[in-house]
């Protein structure tokens, strides 16, 4: 083994234990049957922790592979939240999969090899990185939406996803072999010198539009976002979480290191199309959840909107900006899975509802419910001292520093149409007569929603930590 | 320019080529269509051998004689597909199969003559390729697959996992009540145990 190929499955180590944990996992689970359903998920969860806690503490920095893979401080940052991500889904996930009788030792599989593909994209370097751990990930996702196949509703969803998905990834097929076609590479530090070298033109302009809207596509941005309320609402509760939390930060790390590194020096060009996809965005998602009566369609638009929220800090194309996107993510992640554990407790007696409706009067049948989720409400809507309200402060702080303005007051004023839909559920839940009350909530779920409140009530006290290592997460970059 | 012996051998093969592959359209049956097809495959992996490509050579051969072929032949014995209707209105194509094959002509002309009239494709043909006797496609793609390109090879085989792990997850289904075969149970069955019944013909059970 050369020295250069050992240094490079060092760095990759944590990849690598997960690769060979999930095919592990695979032979436990086929060879013992449906007995080890729990076992599986157990170990899964195991793993996951142990690869998030090596990134903490070993995790090394540098490329390996010839350029293809990366480790830095950004990659560990988002990596470590992609990973909280799925932990917490699959945690979720336990008791429902139980009662909706889909609980199949594949599913956790499913999730961690999707969730290597994430880290694979977290650390792609080369567009034959970022293209194959988007597959890896992306194929996982379309069969995890599809899991409960006897559910018209979720085959729907993942035939839907599939198709749009592969559509996309057409798309940015396309654009990468028009960049290596003017560029002559497909590392990103080569793009960006033979960039520098030449500028930019016609052709690799071309090739960046489909870049991006292929990516924007996996964040579900818009005018790419039109298979989100569809899939979320369709897909089984658990998945529709992971689909919110795990994959949106390892795309958004993606668009963030292709915009920025990739294309560094045509940042003219790159940022009017952020701008674009982020106003639309934010606009979309304000308004178009505004009619929305299932809650799981209503956290779609919400995502939407928080995607374009996001990507103000991306466009501000500052070592501010990047920070603010890192803060962004790992407060919209906390506050989704908080919100996703309290929809995966809306349950009655003769099943799990999800209608906004049903939540009427909830603050008397269950008082702490109704609380900690006017919490998480009033923090999605950015009400001040929530986390919420700190995520947009930093990104809309970044683009007033690079003078983007007009981007930050049209995102001010989006937060304030959206602020509308989550004040509605808020209203429901304490002013309507009640509806009657739900079952008693699963321990792992109230554990997530209590923790998920009290990160984002106290995070006045716990944001300089996380402050700093955003900090460190954007200066690998600048 | 050919001479002599790889002359004759790749007029031999240039010549079944075409032939059977005219005999894939018009063969009536279409199991010798499909074998004809197969035949056209192995010709043409042999004219690759000729021209020194044995990599495309062993992968026609792999993929397409022992995947799509197979493929073909299985579908067209299992579907029920009435194969002479079809045949039937196969004049009326007749202009727009005459059209793609002008348009492919126009395209052959058009690359034959840039090696005729540009200067610079005729250093562009002269890349330095080693001789084959010296240096091997295949070697040369596995000593670059498995050592610059490992880590893709990798996820590749990754992503070739996840797509059997769905597959088999949406489709696979374990029935109720389907009767296996058990070998044990019969070897071990005893020659009593076995009752043997007259059956009239015409009557059945």
């Amino acid at each position: 083994m050369t020295a250069e190929l050992q240094a490079s499955l060092t760095l990759a180590t944590p990849e690598i234990a997960l690769a060979l944990g999930a095919m592990a996992l695979l032979m436990l689970g086929v060879f013992s049957g449906e007995r080890a359903n729990s076992s599986v998920t157990g170990l899964a969860v195991a793993l996951l922790v142990a690869v998030g806690a090596w990134m903490l503490f070993f995790g090394g920095q540098g490329a390996a592979f010839g350029g293809a893979f990366v480790s830095d401080p950004f990659t560990h940052y988002m990596k470590i939240i992609t990973l909280i991500g799925s932990v917490v889904t699959l945690v979720m996930s336990v008791g429902f999969a139980r009662a909706e009788k889909f609980d199949r030792f594949e599913f956790p599989i499913l999730i961690l090899l999707a969730t290597l593909g994430m880290l694979l994209m977290i650390s792609a370097n080369d567009m034959l990185t970022l293209y194959m751990g988007l597959e890896l990930q992306s194929l996982s996702l379309y069969v995890v939406a599809a899991i409960n196949r006897d559910n018209v509703k979720a085959t729907e969803a993942g035939l839907k996803y599939f198709v749009l998905g592969a559509l996309s990834s057409g798309m940015l097929l396309y654009g990468i072999t028009l960049v290596y076609g003017y560029t002559g590479s497909t590392n990103f530090e080569t793009i960006a010198s033979a960039l520098t070298a030449e500028g930019r033109s016609l052709g690799l302009l071309f090739g960046l539009v489909f870049v991006l809207a292929g990516l924007a596509f996996k964040i579900s941005a818009v005018p790419f976002h039109m298979w989100t309320p569809d899939v979320y609402e369709g897909a089984p509760t658990p998945v529709t979480a992971f689909f919110a939390a795990a994959p949106k930060m390892a795309a958004m790390a993606l668009v963030v290191r292709v915009s920025v590194e990739a294309f560094g020096p045509a940042v003219a060009d790159w940022q009017q199309i952020i701008v674009f996809i982020s106003i639309a965005s934010m606009g979309l998602g304000a308004f178009a959840a505004i009619g929305q009566t299932n809650i799981k369609r209503l956290m779609a638009y919400s995502s939407i909107a928080h995607m374009g929220f996001a990507l103000v800090g991306l466009a501000a194309n500052s070592e501010a900006g990047v920070r603010g996107v890192a803060i962004y993510m790992l407060i919209y992640l906390v506050m989704t899975l908080g919100t996703f554990a309290f929809i995966l407790a809306m349950r009655r007696r003769d099943g799990n509802v999800e209608q906004i409706s049903d939540l009427s009067g909830l603050s008397s049948t269950n008082p702490v419910m109704a609380t900690i989720l006017t919490i998480l409400m009033f923090s999605l809507a950015g009400i001040p001292p929530l986390a919420g309200f700190w995520a947009k402060w930093y990104v809309f702080l970044a683009a007033m520093e690079a003078n983007l303005y007009a981007l930050a007051v049209i995102g001010v004023l989006a937060s304030v149409v959206g602020a509308y839909y989550y004040l509605r559920i808020i209203k429901i839940m304490w002013f309507d007569e009640p509806a009657g009350a739900f079952q008693p909530m699963a321990g792992e779920l109230r554990l997530v929603l209590g923790l998920s409140g009290a990160f984002v009530l106290f995070y006045v006290l716990i944001g300089g930590p996380i402050g700093e290592m955003a900090q460190a997460a954007a200066s690998a970059y600048f | 320019m050919l001479n002599g012996l790889e002359a004759i051998f790749f007029y031999l093969f240039a010549f079944v080529a075409v032939a059977s592959a005219f005999m894939v359209i018009a063969a009536r049956n279409p199991v010798h269509s499909v074998l004809y097809l197969i035949l056209t495959f192995f010709n043409a992996a042999a004219l690759f051998l000729l021209t020194g490509a044995e990599f495309l050579a062993m992968i026609l051969l792999v993929v397409y004689v022992g995947a799509v072929a197979v493929l073909f032949l299985f579908v067209v014995m299992m579907l029920d597909v009435d194969f002479a209707e079809l045949k039937s209105g196969a004049l009326h194509y007749a202009p727009i199969g005459a059209l793609v094959g002008i348009i492919l002509a126009a395209e052959l002309v058009v690359v034959v003559g840039g090696y005729a009239l540009s200067p610079e494709l005729a250093t562009d043909i002269a890349m330095p390729i080693p001789p084959i006797a010296e240096r091997q496609n295949t070697a040369a793609l596995g000593d670059v697959l498995y050592t610059n390109y490992v880590f893709f090879f990798q996820i590749a085989g990754m992503v070739l996992l996840v797509a059997m792990i769905g597959a088999i997850v949406l489709t696979l289904r374990h029935k109720e009540g389907v009767k296996r075969q058990s070998i044990a149970v019969q070897v071990a069955r005893g020659r009593g145990e076995i009752e043997v019944k007259k059956v009239e013909t015409g009557k059945g059970i």
